[in-house]
Parts: C-alpha cells; sequence; structure tokens
C-alpha cells in the first residue's frame, strides 16, 4: 500500500522550481554580449544531486509503488464468498495508517479488494462501480462478476506498462451465483474459488488451504479468513492494523467483523507461564 | 515453469500444456486452461505473459469467426496461422505481445497440421514443437519416439511420456497439464493429468 504522501517525498530530495524568473520586477536582461550566461541562468529545473540518475529514478518509482505491502484473501465457499483484508498502509518501513478500507464496496452485491498502489486501487474501484451502475441502466439488470471482471482487465490491460500497480479481487453474487476473480494491472484475469493478494498472501494461503471446506458455514468461513489474515499479519511486516470479514451471500454483502489483528493476537495466541525448568540457587557455604 | 508443446499425428492433431497460473513465487491456479479452441477444427496452445496471453488469444479467435460470419467459409488452419502471424508482425514494432503459440488444425483438403509461432512472428510449420522450460524435455523426447504415422494411442502414451520427464526433470514443474486433440471431428478437449486437485471452479 502507498499513499499520495509519497510524493512530497520525492520532490523534497529534487530541488525546488526556480520561477524568479517569471516576477515582473525582475530585471530583463538584454544586449549582453555574453549569452552563454543568460542562458545559464536562465530559470530551470534543478536535476537531483545525484551521478547516478537512472538509479535515482529507479528509486524514486520504487517509493512511489512499493510492493503489496498487504495482506487480502477471498474464497467461494457453500453460502456464497468470504472476502477479507488487513488495513496497514505503508511507505516502504513507515506506516502510514493502520484503518486503510481495502475492501472497496462497488455496488451492493459486489466486492473489490485492494493491493498494490492505492490511488490506482481506489480510482478504478470507483470507475468500474460507474460503469457497472451504468449497464444496470441501460440493461436493466446486474452486470455478472465475469463481465464487471472483464471490464477492469480490459481498462488496466489498455494502460500495460505505463506504471498502474494493482492487484485486486472482484467478488460477487450473480445470476449465476457466487463469482471471484482475481485481476492485475499486468492484465491478468483469473476465475477461481481460493485467492489471496499482497505481500501476506503467502502466509495467508497456509492457513487457508489447510483450513478450507467447501461445505463450511459462514461463522466457520468467518473464522477461517479472519485467522489467515491475523496469522499474515503475524509474519508480514507490511499488513496490520484491523481484520475485517465481508459476506457475499444471494442478498448482497454484509461486513460481519473488523478486529485488531493486536487483540486477536491474545486470542489466537494466549501466554502461557513459562515452565522453569531449573531454579537459580545460592551455592550453600559449606 | 510454462511447458506447452504439440504433435501432429497420422491422422490427428495434439496439444498439450500446463494449467498452472504462476505470479513470482506463488501458484494462484492450477486448472487454467491455456489450450483456446479457435473454432471448430482449430486449437491454440499459448505461452507468455498472462495478460498478453488471454488477450491476443481471444482476438485471434473474436477474427477468426468475424471473417467465418463475413465469408460463410472458415479460414484453413494455414491462412489463420499466417493471420497470427501477421497480427504478430505489425504489433512487433509497436506493442509487442510477448506469447508463443502453437497452432493446430484439421482440415478436410490437407488433413493434420501444426503451426509454431513466436512472439518475434517467425512462422514454422512442424510435425512436432515445444516452448517454455518443459520445452527442454518435451522436444528431446519427441524427437527420439516421434514417428509420422503415430495413432491415437501412441501419441497420448508419447505426451504422457514428456509429461512425465518434466514432472521429474525440472525443478520449478507445473503439477497439472490437459491435453487437446483435433481431427475430422472437431477440436476438444481429450483428457486432463493431474497430480493436485484444486477445488471445482463454479457449484452454485
Amino acid at each position: 500500500m502507498d499513499t499520495v504522501l509519497n510524493y512530497t517525498l520525492i520532490t523534497d530530495t529534487m530541488m525546488k522550481i526556480d520561477f524568479g524568473g517569471l516576477d515582473p520586477s525582475a530585471p530583463i536582461k538584454r544586449n549582453t554580449d555574453d549569452w552563454r550566461d543568460e542562458i545559464l541562468a536562465a530559470p530551470s529545473f534543478a536535476l537531483p544531486t545525484t551521478a547516478d540518475f537512472d538509479g535515482f529514478q529507479k528509486a524514486a518509482v520504487q517509493m512511489v509503488k512499493p510492493a503489496k505491502g498487504t495482506t487480502t484473501l477471498a474464497f467461494i465457499f457453500k453460502e456464497g464468498v468470504m472476502v477479507a483484508a488487513d488495513s496497514r498502509a505503508s511507505m516502504g518501513g513507515y506506516i502510514s495508517s493502520q484503518s486503510v478500507k481495502k475492501i472497496i464496496e462497488i455496488n451492493p452485491y459486489m466486492l473489490g479488494t485492494m493491493a498494490g498502489g492505492a490511488a490506482d486501487c481506489q480510482f478504478w474501484h470507483r470507475n468500474l462501480g460507474i460503469k457497472c451502475r451504468l449497464h444496470e441502466l441501460a440493461n436493466k439488470r446486474r452486470i455478472s462478476v465475469a463481465g464487471a471482471s472483464k471490464l477492469l482487465a480490459n481498462i488496466l490491460y489498455s494502460y500495460r506498462g505505463m506504471g498502474l500497480s494493482v492487484g485486486t479481487m472482484i467478488a460477487g453474487w450473480d445470476e449465476q451465483g457466487p463469482g471471484l476473480y482475481y485481476v492485475d494491472s499486468e492484465g491478468g484475469r483469473l476465475k477461481g474459488t481460493r485467492f489471496s493478494v499482497g505481500s501476506g498472501s503467502p502466509y495467508a494461503y497456509g492457513v487457508l488451504d489447510s483450513g478450507y471446506r467447501f461445505d463450511m458455514s459462514v461463522e466457520e468461513a468467518a473464522e477461517l479468513a479472519r485467522r489467515a489474515i491475523y496469522h499474515a499479519t503475524f509474519r508480514d511486516g507490511a499488513s496490520g492494523g484491523v481484520a475485517s470479514v465481508y459476506h457475499v451471500g444471494p442478498v448482497g454483502w454484509k461486513k460481519l467483523s473488523g478486529d485488531d489483528v493486536g487483540e486477536l493476537h491474545y486470542k489466537y495466541y494466549p501466554v502461557e507461564p513459562n515452565v522453569v525448568e531449573q531454579e537459580m540457587a545460592e551455592v550453600p557455604i559449606a | 515453469m510454462e511447458s506447452v508443446f504439440g504433435l501432429v499425428g497420422k491422422d490427428f492433431a495434439i496439444v498439450a500444456a500446463d494449467t498452472s497460473a504462476v505470479h513470482s513465487i506463488l501458484v494462484h491456479k492450477t486448472n487454467e486452461d491455456k489450450i483456446m479452441i479457435l473454432d471448430s477444427h482449430k486449437l491454440m496452445g499459448a505461452s507468455g505473459e498472462t495478460g498478453d496471453r488471454a488477450q491476443f488469444t481471444e482476438y485471434i479467435q473474436k477474427n477468426v469467426a468475424l471473417y467465418q460470419f463475413r465469408n460463410g467459409i472458415p479460414l484453413t488452419t494455414a491462412a489463420a496461422a499466417n493471420f497470427t502471424r501477421g497480427e504478430l508482425a505489425t504489433a512487433l514494432r509497436k506493442n509487442p505481445y510477448m506469447v508463443n503459440i502453437i497452432l493446430a488444425g484439421y482440415d478436410k483438403e490437407t488433413g493434420p497440421s501444426l503451426y509454431f509461432i513466436d512472439y518475434i512472428a517467425s512462422l514454422h510449420k512442424l510435425d512436432k514443437a515445444a516452448f517454455g522450460y518443459g520445452s527442454y524435455f518435451a522436444l528431446s523426447m519427441m524427437d527420439r519416439h516421434y514417428r509420422q504415422d503415430m495413432t491415437v494411442e501412441e501419441a497420448i502414451e508419447l505426451v504422457d511420456k514428456c509429461i512425465i520427464e518434466i514432472r521429474s526433470r525440472l525443478v520449478v514443474a507445473p503439477p497439472n497439464f490437459l491435453i487437446k486433440i483435433v481431427d475430422k471431428d472437431g477440436a476438444r478437449e481429450y483428457a486432463w493429468r493431474e497430480s493436485i486437485k484444486d477445488a471445482p471452479v463454479s457449484a452454485a
């Protein structure tokens, strides 16, 4: 997750643009013999103070769009789709927020998850929401999850290679029943029953794969999703905050819980009293 | 990693491909179909970047269908292969598609045929072809055991040999494979070779 705050961080390292030449009171230099001085003194952009400009630029891009420091997951089961995510936003090592809504409500029957660039995800999900509503008005029926995910995938594909960073799951309920798609900014779109996205996803998969059964109840599924997010936040430094859990059923989505992972830690990892193997004692004086 | 290969038999052609959708170290899916049925008698096995693969194969499929609608006759396998090559070649100097394609088809006049098209738009008509990391194993296996007059059973046995070799010798071997076949009766799925099961895609 990254935020717009990154931008100021970068511009600070570069030098400010000199607008002095635009000032009407500034003396207009004309008829100078030494034209070279004039060109050199002309207001211009200062370059970053580095010998390795390519390396600087690369590092700057990395700062604006860090790895997918997130854990999100979704899976289809008997009662619909369960969607869960953490809530941390980080900029490199700095935690910029502990209360980000990474599960985006596209419409009452469809949810999107957010991993990668926060702005890219937010903007294109809002854009998708608009397109879905327009489809609904034009066709008098709700868009399918397959259709909605393809709209998004096609948009992202058209911007491929231009620096978008999005890793999302579109989960919902349509005429076909529950639907789940993974869509990313490389243009990939996968239909599936179980996905996890973000830097914490390997940890979440570990818990999810071992505990998953298709015929779970809503309560069991919610507990599995919450646990998977918790365990991912425990091991992945870029994930944390609260574990939000949503369920999408035939009547639309419902938020089931939002628990601070710090509190969950006491529930899932109760502190056990240490067994003292050997007591230290004074050596008796002989 | 990705393995797509195919061969031509006596009166049929076979395309086999792995079914893994991979992102860096993660396997997102193990039942992804990478062999598109282009039209009633054509198969298109594709490897490469996920987005390009999906977009490009669908683009070709729709354009082949459009040709058939407009002219009332389907493209021959050779024509479809040349069209695909042309699209890759025009895209190559603008925004290249990173896809490698094995196109297999059956025509009444010419019988079964197989074309090898790579992302830099080279086109070859071959008896056997392979792409991806699996190709190193599949190619030598096919060089050794392939015959032009193979029956379906013999060809499937050879494909299974290739799959077993990839599974046992390739470090990052995909677990599951899909085999599709095309002959005078059309293009269709032949069999899955699964060593792990994904949950069924939709149950409701």
